[in-house]
């Protein structure tokens, strides 16, 4: 079922694959190409993928987290892969989309952060100067009409000072105390925002932890597209410490009970 | 130079009929006016000195510094004119950011050094530019370990133990002979240059001067940065006091 109204009653569009089985190849055509399109391409659509990375702010500072997996398609691919990445001294930079887009995103910061270290002027970039050069560079880019395919948050804390916000492949932004992307932010979001909102300025480190691990869970036994090892990173006043890769405990015995699931014996 | 007035050394694009390039020589000479620099590979690490001779008492301290930063792990120090000496570290910035980017790894300094000579070399090649009128001293700690190379005005560079360039590099060079450099910690070296900067330039009589140190060891985790402050008082007044003594 197609939920989107807009598309009722038109042609069927067979590059868009609505079952979420993408990437789906390019099938041979007859049509004589565009001349001035066929000459550049653009990417299309993300190809090794992460899903969702949660971000909230606590007492000390912020956290982040998100799973090691990247997916080629449906296909756990690549599952000791890192989408959090420390910036700089200050701040982390977490992501979900393409890691193709994700590892080139990170080979321009390292650049920008030696730059900086090199001019030796006494001056660091924190969290909030990152986050409005990746915005600068996704909407740049997005107006190319050749965007990274990336859907970005940007946690960190300088200068007694918290800092959480997004940027997407659009170049939208924004901030709030609690942020999600990919699936985590229909499925986490609600969670996290009703563990959070409200309590940034009393939770916990420990509390902190347990309300992302809670959300990594309930994210591993619904997205389809998630792995059940994931990293915590933590930006405090002390700098930023990203946590080995670490397991998740789930039960699964409940899926006997289900019929349809698994072979039946009645 | 005996040769000056016969118009051999008007270009650089000109060899004497003695095959010298007069204008190299004089790049060699704007080298020798300025302060010593030195830099010391030991064991861990290297170490950077510079006797940086202030000619104004209305300059503002640490201003026109002479040892800049090229790459985390890699620093580089210039004796000669402060302005050639910037373009140097730029463009050694820039080869840095071209290897990264090309190998995504962090560049050996060898490498680095390779580039930077040979931008150096091709400005002894045309009438049209002079010759860079500074020696550069660079250091780091990379995958094989310290390093140290000097790179000079004719675009020619070799790797040392222990490097001086500059007005007092004579006695500096001799002075670094005495050190057992291999066997030396970063955090020794430090000491040692500070207190053979303060050699060198007693010997020359000069005005005043700023002393500048930087280092790359395992106190830094491999990244090139100022001597901190402690390491910094302690090998200064330690230099005073070789200096004393050594009067007596």
């Amino acid at each position: 079922m197609d939920h989107f109204p807009t598309n009722w009653g038109r042609p069927r569009n067979d590059a868009v694959d609505l079952y979420n089985t993408f990437p789906i190849h390019q099938r041979p055509s007859n049509v004589p190409k565009d001349a001035f399109s066929a000459g550049i391409q653009h990417t299309q659509q993300p190809i090794v993928t992460g899903t969702s990375v949660l971000a909230i702010k606590f007492k000390d500072g912020v956290m982040m987290a998100a799973d090691n997996l990247a997916s080629y398609g449906s296909l756990a691919r690549f599952r000791n892969i890192q989408r959090l990445c420390p910036v700089g001294e200050h701040t982390v930079l977490g992501a979900g989309g393409d890691m193709g887009d994700f590892q080139y995103i990170q080979a321009i910061l390292d650049e920008l952060i030696i730059d900086e270290f090199a001019a030796g002027d006494g001056h660091t970039l924190g969290p909030k100067e990152v986050h409005n050069y990746l915005s600068e560079l996704m909407y740049a880019r997005r107006s190319k009409m050749n965007p990274l395919w990336n859907a970005l948050l940007v946690g960190g804390f300088k200068d007694g000072e918290r800092f959480l916000a997004f940027v997407d492949l659009l170049g939208t932004t924004y901030s709030a105390s609690t942020l999600a992307t990919g699936y985590g932010a229909h499925i986490a979001q609600p969670l996290l925002r009703s563990a959070v909102e409200g309590r940034e300025d009393t939770l916990t480190e420990d509390e902190a932890r347990k309300i992302l691990e809670e959300s990594m869970r309930v994210l591993f036994y619904r997205d389809a597209r998630s792995l059940d090892q994931y990293q915590i990173a933590t930006i405090t006043a002390k700098g930023v410490d990203i946590s080995e890769s670490r397991k998740l405990e789930t039960a699964w015995s409940f899926a006997e009970g289900i019929r349809g699931y698994g072979a039946q014996t009645q | 130079m005996t040769s000056i007035g016969t118009g051999y050394d008007l270009s650089a694009s000109t060899y004497s009929p003695d095959g010298r390039i007069f204008q190299v020589e004089y790049a060699n000479k704007a080298v020798e006016n300025s302060g010593t620099a030195i830099g010391l590979k030991v064991k861990d690490g290297v170490v950077i000195a510079v006797e940086k001779l202030v000619h104004s008492k209305l300059l503002v301290p640490g201003a026109n510094r002479r040892i800049q930063t090229v790459d985390r792990h890699i620093g580089l120090a210039t004796a000669g004119l402060p302005a050639d000496g910037r373009t140097i570290a730029n463009r050694a910035r820039d080869e840095t950011a071209n290897y990264r980017d090309f190998y995504r790894s962090p560049p050996p300094l060898q490498a680095i050094v390779e580039r930077v000579g040979q931008f150096v070399q091709v400005y002894t090649l045309y009438s049209s530019v002079r010759p860079f009128g500074v020696s550069t001293i660079l250091g780091a700690v990379d995958k094989n370990g310290p390093a140290l190379y000097v790179i000079e005005p004719s675009g020619v560079f070799f790797g040392y133990h222990g490097a001086a360039v500059g007005k007092g590099r004579q006695l500096a060079k001799t002075e670094l002979e005495k050190l057992k450099l291999s066997e030396l910690t970063a955090r020794e070296a430090v000491i040692e240059a500070a207190r053979i900067i303060y050699l060198v330039h007693e010997d020359a009589k000069e005005k005043e001067f700023e002393l500048e140190m930087s280092w790359i060891g395992p106190e830094t985790n491999g990244i090139h940065l100022p001597v901190p402050k402690d390491l910094f008082d302690e090998a200064e007044s330690k230099a005073k006091e070789a200096l004393t003594s050594g009067l007596e």
